[in-house]
């Protein structure tokens, strides 16, 4: 346990000279997106008559699953090349090898690093919900939580992703995977639009992926809108993905760092 | 654990194989307290793969290694708390400021804020770095870089500092001021572990060293001992036309003790290179030019593997 504190101190550090910029972005970043998307499509799209599930307005549709979505790229972003910069450039984790900390700490501690961010990228995320009158339920305390996990469960498979040992231009895969993978998951998993929109074949499709899980876990939440054990599903997936990347990437590490 | 009587590293056989190459071939030493041993050898002889598996940073393949008392495959964390380490690449935190260096190095060590915030003064002080302790640290020199590095490993007051060629790459005046620190705490009693391949470093610092190649060791003393047990106590260089070189026949033949051809000279083995080289200007070999020097481990080395250390 305190390995893992050591390794998010020691990130601490770093971000102390960062943090007051990254503060701002984390309220200005959803205050632009709801201004714009919110209340802007959304005066267009409530008009028409194609009604969201339980008859929200577009912009408390839209928050919630841009709230999911944010921490999936803030995570993604954090364990992608800040981590390969200390496998490789830097080789950080070599140093802390050095001392009596070993793989895990480093994994679990890049880990909970993640979470920490991610709560800070979350709650200013709520209150600026809040400010725009989203939340329907007192259950929007718990999106916060369940936004974490949702980036944690990325930040997890993508720490694996960076410890491959065969790369030999780490930033290019990365650029393929923000590219391939996260902003299709950002476009088609339900954070714009209802799913049940998208043709039969798409929506099996999104219910493998795990940012469908997140975006519908966190609304539900927000707008109180739970009816059924359904949740159970959606968190189910994101704890098992945590866990599986969780341990590929304890493998993967120990394989680059510990050879 | 303590080790009282015992040496504080012991390898037996010991191997690191990476799928096909064996990096370390089977390997036994001893490093007793007080001690600096070194490591001498030539690129690839598999001197940084067993100073990783030393420092825990690497799984022993098969033989026996014991360290400090305790075994690197069960008991790396205890290992690691009293363990320095210099890695033969600088992994400082570029992220962080000198001082901030030492300070998170020491809270991986979990020594306590107050003892930490001492330690780090007088190591940078130890170091000369105390002026620097507010800057970031890519700015500093390689040679600045090292003695950072140096000071880091001295954090948690180790009972073995392992150096992993702690001058390669630097000039002259910042090899002396990291070799003078090195003296320093031998003079302190710290027992250190070093790898080289600078003779003259090995010459210097260390009471007892290997020599190794291709993985294996291939002799071990002082190296005074190493000196006089494979080689005489003068070298007699001499350059040559190369045709005179061709048309020798013979002509030095009984004059020393070996005869070691290179690309670019002959080097006779000898205990008097001044008389050696008047016994040879008798005889009529017309020389470009010619040098007696006193042997070095390089002769040793040479003598032992037939390639030269460095290349
Ligand atoms: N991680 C690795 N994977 C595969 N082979 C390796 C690895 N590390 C070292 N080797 C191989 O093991 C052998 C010994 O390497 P090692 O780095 O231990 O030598 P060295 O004596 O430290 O050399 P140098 O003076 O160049 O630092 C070399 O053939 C090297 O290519
Ligand atoms: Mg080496």
């Amino acid at each position: 346990m305190t390995g893992l504190l050591r390794v998010v101190q020691r990130n601490l550090i770093v971000y102390r000279r960062v943090w007051r910029g990254s503060l701002f972005s984390s309220f200005l970043q959803p205050t632009m997106y709801l201004l714009a998307m919110g209340l802007g499509i959304g005066a267009l799209v409530d008009r028409t008559a194609a009604a969201l599930p339980g008859d929200v307005a577009f912009l408390d549709f839209l928050a919630p699953g841009l709230l999911a979505a944010a921490c999936m790229q803030t995570a993604t972003f954090e364990s992608s090349w800040p981590v390969l910069g200390k496998i490789r450039w830097d080789r950080t984790y070599d140093a802390i090898l050095a001392t009596p900390l070993g793989v895990g700490d480093i994994v679990r501690g890049e880990l909970a690093w993640v979470a920490l961010r991610l709560t800070t990228v979350a709650g200013a995320f709520t209150i600026v919900m809040a400010l725009f009158d989203v939340p329907r339920s007192w259950t929007t305390l718990l999106a916060i939580p369940a936004a974490v996990l949702t980036g944690v469960a990325f930040s997890a498979p993508v720490l694996a992703f960076a410890a491959r040992r065969s790369v030999v231009s780490g930033s290019n895969s990365f650029n393929t995977m923000f590219r391939f993978v996260i902003t299709p998951l950002f476009l088609f998993s339900g954070v714009f639009f209802p799913i049940e929109r998208l043709p039969a074949l798409l929506q099996a499709a999104a219910w493998g992926t795990p940012l469908f899980h997140g975006v519908a876990l966190v609304r539900g939440l927000v707008l109180g809108s739970f009816e059924s054990w359904i949740w159970l599903v959606h968190l189910g997936y994101l704890l098992v993905m945590l866990a599986v990347g969780y341990v590929a990437a304890l493998w993967m590490f120990r394989r680059r760092l510990h050879a | 654990m303590e080790p009282t009587d015992g040496p504080l590293i012991r390898a037996r056989n010991l191997t690191k194989r990476f799928d096909a190459v064996a990096a370390v071939d089977g390997v036994d030493f001893d490093v007793w307290p007080g001690e600096a041993f070194g490591f001498l050898g030539p690129n690839g002889a598999g001197k940084t793969s067993t100073m990783r598996m030393i420092a825990c940073a690497s799984p022993v393949t098969a033989g026996e290694l014991t360290v400090i008392g305790m075994d690197p495959r069960t008991e790396a964390s205890a290992i690691k708390a009293r363990l320095g380490v210099v890695p033969q690449q600088d992994n400082l935190d570029v992220e962080i400021t000198v001082e901030e260096n030492l300070l998170m190095y020491a809270r991986y060590f979990d020594i306590p804020r107050n003892v930490a915030a001492r330690r780090t003064k007088e190591l940078l002080e130890f170091v000369q770095l105390g002026e620097r302790r507010r800057s970031e640290v890519e700015p500093l020199s390689g040679g600045m870089k090292r003695r950072l590095t140096i000071a880091r490993a001295l954090i948690n007051e180790p009972d073995v500092i392992l150096l992993d060629e702690p001058t390669t790459g630097l000039d002259p005046q910042a090899r002396h001021a990291i070799w003078d620190r090195l003296y320093r705490l031998k003079r302190r009693g710290a027992t250190l572990l070093l790898t080289t391949h600078y003779m003259d470093e090995a010459e210097q610092l260390c009471d007892r060293l290997v020599i190794m190649d291709k993985g294996r060791i291939v002799a071990e003393g002082s190296p005074r001992d190493l000196i006089a047990r494979y080689s005489t106590r003068e070298v007699l260089e001499l350059r040559l036309h190369d045709d005179v070189r061709a048309g020798l026949h013979g002509q030095l033949d009984g004059l020393a003790e070996r005869v070691q051809e290179l690309p670019d000279r002959v080097q006779l083995y000898v205990a008097d290179g001044e008389r050696t080289l008047e016994q040879v200007r008798a005889r009529g070999v017309p020389l470009v030019s010619a040098l007696v020097r006193r042997a070095t481990l390089e002769d040793v080395f040479l003598r032992l593997t037939g390639h030269t250390l460095v290349d």
